[in-house]
């Protein structure tokens, strides 16, 4: 039933640490769940050329990504006896410090849930058009590159 | 034919848009398209920039009429 819902992907800004806290809760009732697998992605202070990131503005292909989401949520589902999972990412600016991603996967077992999560968070940062402008100090930028 | 073309990150910067309409009168694959867009820009890595035609990464393709043809940049997701 999970798995076929829409998902909206998506957020506008920083990802609240409560949604976390939340979603946890929200799967308390599901007693099949023996693992849950949680990845964060939080926006780092690098330092370039003497500057500091202060904070990335996310952009998206948004309709290409939003298929591409659920192209990469059917995949994990074939691929991994997943009971859940769920995704968010960020549009819009984000400071350092705060989360730009949550991944989210339930599973009976913990392997299968390690496993899943972490395919996703490949999946994701390989595939999906989303595009990071990282903010100095100065407000000059430079765009990212997932490596 | 007409195609809608949409920039996106610093693609869109060095266009300065994020989205025109194309006039095209000839058989175009989407590589010629992706290089005829992008002629001119001042992007360091154009090889890095993709071409998806009607939201597939496909730069074999041949463009066809009311296409929406995308220029990504390298994906920074995550």
């Amino acid at each position: 039933m999970d798995k076929k819902k829409p998902k909206k992907v998506f957020v506008q800004g920083a990802i609240p640490p409560e949604k976390i806290a939340n979603s946890v809760a929200n799967h308390q009732s599901k007693t099949n769940i023996g693992a849950h697998s949680i990845f964060l992605g939080q926006i780092r202070a690098d330092e370039v050329e003497g500057k500091t990131v202060t904070a990335i503005d996310y952009t998206a292909y948004e309709e290409m990504a939003e298929k591409v989401f659920h192209d990469i949520r059917e995949a994990a589902f074939a691929k991994f006896d997943i009971t859940c999972a769920h995704i968010y990412h960020s549009l819009g600016k984000v400071k350092v410090g705060e989360l730009c991603l949550f991944v989210f996967t339930s599973s009976a077992h913990r392997k299968i849930a390690i496993e899943a999560t972490n395919y996703f968070v490949e999946e994701i940062k390989a595939k999906v058009p989303v595009f990071g402008k990282e903010i100095f100090e100065d407000e000059t930028h430079q765009w990212k590159v997932n490596k | 034919m007409k195609v809608t073309v949409k920039y996106f990150g610093l693609v869109a910067e060095a266009a300065e848009k994020s989205e025109e309409v194309l006039e095209i009168n000839e058989a175009l694959t989407a590589s010629e398209l992706k290089a005829r867009c992008l002629n001119g820009l001042a992007i360091a890595e154009k090889d890095s920039v993709q071409i998806a035609v009607n939201q597939n990464l496909d730069d074999k393709t041949i463009i066809n009429d009311g296409d929406e043809i995308a220029l990504l940049p390298p994906f920074a997701g995550g």
